[in-house]
């Protein structure tokens, strides 16, 4: 009981920390995460939110400007725009989310084994992987989703394993970056199973990597799954798709009331936005390359790091001599 | 440098069969008969009169085992250059058409990393040599702006705003270069601008990263110790090594560019491949989309083997790990 409690308190204090962190160094990627959050709430409440249905179609209405019972007009079906902007935010999310979770799955599954076991298998599924990702991602996406059809499960798979053979590049050479560790060896020397080793030695020591994959392959995602039903290969046009609500379909009316054209994207080009300043201010916190190879004590501040210095003096100072430079 | 393209150019051996074998597996193993759904979305029209299952069958070479179809296929390839025979139109093979449609993809392709170059480099560079300063903050500001910015949103506002504001809209007619040089580059400045726009964000980002990394770098660090001016500091010693990187950047904008222009076609209405990529979907021509997609594969792993034989030959350090 004791030690699951310790745990706990750990890892409490391992997500408080990173945001704390964030609001401090980079109140930017905060103002990012601010907008994901809002994102989201707008996404998993949005049935709460819209005042009308996604397809209440109401031909008496159509093409209407702006008015207090519809606040950003009406499409040429007399679809409410702003509840189907709402709406789209519930698709964005569950498109964006369980993919980018599929996503993480493959690559972590591809990268760990891959980068783990190395050799003849290493070498296929790197060549495998060379092949993958030689092809235009947009190309083979909308190869595949003509085969399968439109739709929301659909893009999702799709979506989700496309990317996640192409993220295990980055899961795999952070997995060969701890191989080495002797805590790896110690494992392999007490008889602990590869498969064992993997889930309970491996894949902790890259959740950074996986969480800095999460966050900037979310909004790729969120983009990738407008462009394709922009194109009319992602959500049939009765779902209402940030993407699908730009599509070609609906050109002509844009023309008459371009509002129909300006919403949808604004609200894509912001989420975007702030998914990836968040995704950017938490890779420059979790990931340690990037704080110029000084560790944790680079955020300290000379002085501070001079203070531990002296209070240790057995460390080898030359290793911290490039702090500031 | 010799052994160098040699070991690298084998390396692509390989990594060519598996883009042969998932282009040719992606059609042929996904659920659902393809005939069925070919015969449904053709019809008659398209197939011509007495077109019956077995003929689309044999047509597309289906009616013999899965290994000798991929034999065929590719042995076409390899000893005809034939990419195959599209089904609709009757004796219009895939190398035609295709061949009408790459110069306009090529060139706004060009244009548009030449557009991307053009800001993203003294873009980038400022940035880093002022590095958290507001202009610093600013640009990176926009940078990821640029990334976030869907090409078409902007594509399509493009095509509206003016049309409604000013009754000006980008040419429909494709002007060829060699009747009308000026006009055929005029018409294709706006779609490669929206395309340059997207991928100059993700160049500046990495120039600026690529800056900052030299400018750290101890040589640097002499050149202003021996009190050298700015200028000299950055133009003459920190951007030539800085721009070695840049290189493989832009080779990695490649699959980005082949598939911003599949839509930036969609909406300027050019045609080029990534439109009859979007036309043969429609249609289910799926010779003509294993086609492309072979092709542009080719086309990606070729540019990188270059852009990483031109990185082997400006730094001799990649050359002799």
């Amino acid at each position: 009981m004791g030690t699951v409690e310790k745990n706990k308190n750990k890892r409490k204090s391992f997500f408080t920390d990173v945001i704390t962190r964030l609001v401090k160094e980079k109140p930017v990627g905060a103002v990012g995460g601010l907008i994901v959050v809002a994102f989201l709430i707008v996404g998993i409440f949005s049935n709460f939110i819209a005042p009308y249905e996604m397809n209440q179609v109401n031909l008496i209405h159509r093409l209407e400007s702006p008015s207090i019972t519809y606040p950003l007009g009406t499409d040429h079906l007399g679809r409410d725009t702003f509840s189907r902007v709402i709406y789209g935010a519930r698709i964005s999310t569950i498109v964006g989310i369980s993919a980018t979770l599929i996503n993480i799955i493959i690559a972590t599954a591809l990268g760990t084994t891959s980068g783990y076991f190395g050799g003849k298998f290493d070498t296929v599924m790197q060549r495998f992987v060379d092949a993958w990702m030689s092809f235009p991602s947009l190309l083979i996406l909308i190869t595949v989703m003509s085969l399968v059809g439109t739709g929301l499960v659909q893009i999702i798979l799709v979506l989700g394993i496309s990317g996640g053979i192409s993220s295990s590049r980055v899961v795999r050479s952070a997995v060969m970056g701890i191989r080495e560790n002797i805590y790896i060896l110690a494992s392999k020397v007490i008889g602990v199973t590869s498969i064992k080793t993997l889930i309970k030695h491996v894949i902790p020591n890259i959740m950074a990597p996986i969480i800095i994959i999460f966050s900037t392959t979310i909004g790729s995602v969120i983009l990738a799954e407008a462009a394709l039903s922009f194109l009319g290969f992602g959500l049939p046009p009765d779902i209402a798709s940030w993407g699908g609500m730009l599509s070609a379909e609906g050109r002509q009316y844009m023309e008459l009331a371009p509002r129909l054209a300006f919403w949808p994207g604004i609200c894509l080009t912001t989420v975007v936005w702030g998914m990836n300043i968040f995704g950017d201010a938490l890779r420059d916190l979790l990931d340690p390359r990037l704080r110029g190879g000084v560790g944790r004590l680079g955020n300290l501040g000379t002085k501070k790091i001079q203070k531990f210095l002296s209070k240790n003096k057995k460390l080898n100072v030359k290793k911290y001599n490039n702090v500031n430079t | 440098m010799g052994s160098y393209i040699i070991r690298r150019s084998i390396l692509l051996i390989p990594t060519i069969f598996l883009v042969t074998i998932i282009v040719f597996l992606t059609i042929r193993l996904i659920p659902g008969s393809i005939i069925d759904i070919m015969m449904g979305e053709m019809g008659t029209e398209v197939l011509g009169e007495g077109f019956d299952r077995d003929a689309l069958v044999a047509k597309l070479g289906l009616d013999v085992p899965i290994y000798v179809q991929y034999g065929r296929w590719v042995g076409d390839i390899i000893f005809h250059g034939n990419l195959g025979v599209a089904i609709r139109g009757q004796y219009e093979t895939v190398n035609q058409k295709l061949a009408s449609r790459i110069p306009v993809t090529f060139e706004i392709g060009v244009m548009a990393l030449i557009f991307a170059l053009l800001i993203a480099l003294p873009v980038g560079i400022y940035s880093a040599i002022r590095q958290d300063s507001l202009g610093d903050w600013i640009t990176r500001s926009i940078s990821i702006l640029f990334i976030s910015v869907p090409s078409f949103w902007i594509g399509t506002l493009v095509m509206i705003y003016p049309a409604k504001w000013w009754g000006w809209s980008p040419s429909m007619q494709l002007i060829r270069f060699t009747e009308n040089p000026l006009g055929n580059i005029g018409m294709f400045i706006v779609p490669s601008l929206v395309l340059g726009m997207v991928i100059s964000g993700t160049t500046m980002r990495m120039t600026r990263t690529m800056m900052l990394e030299v400018l750290r770098q101890d040589y640097i660090r002499t050149a202003w110790a021996k009190g050298l001016a700015e200028k000299t500091v950055v133009l003459r010693h920190a951007i030539k090594n800085a721009m070695i990187p840049v290189i493989t950047i832009i080779g990695m904008q490649i699959p980005y560019l082949v598939g911003g222009s599949v839509i930036i076609e969609q909406i300027f209405v050019l045609p080029g491949v990534g439109r009859l990529m979007v036309e043969s979907l429609s249609y289910r021509d799926y010779p003509i989309v294993s086609g492309i997609n072979l092709f542009i594969a080719a086309v990606v792993m070729v540019v990188n083997l270059v852009v990483d034989m031109v990185y082997a030959y400006l730094d001799p350090r990649i050359r002799y790990k």
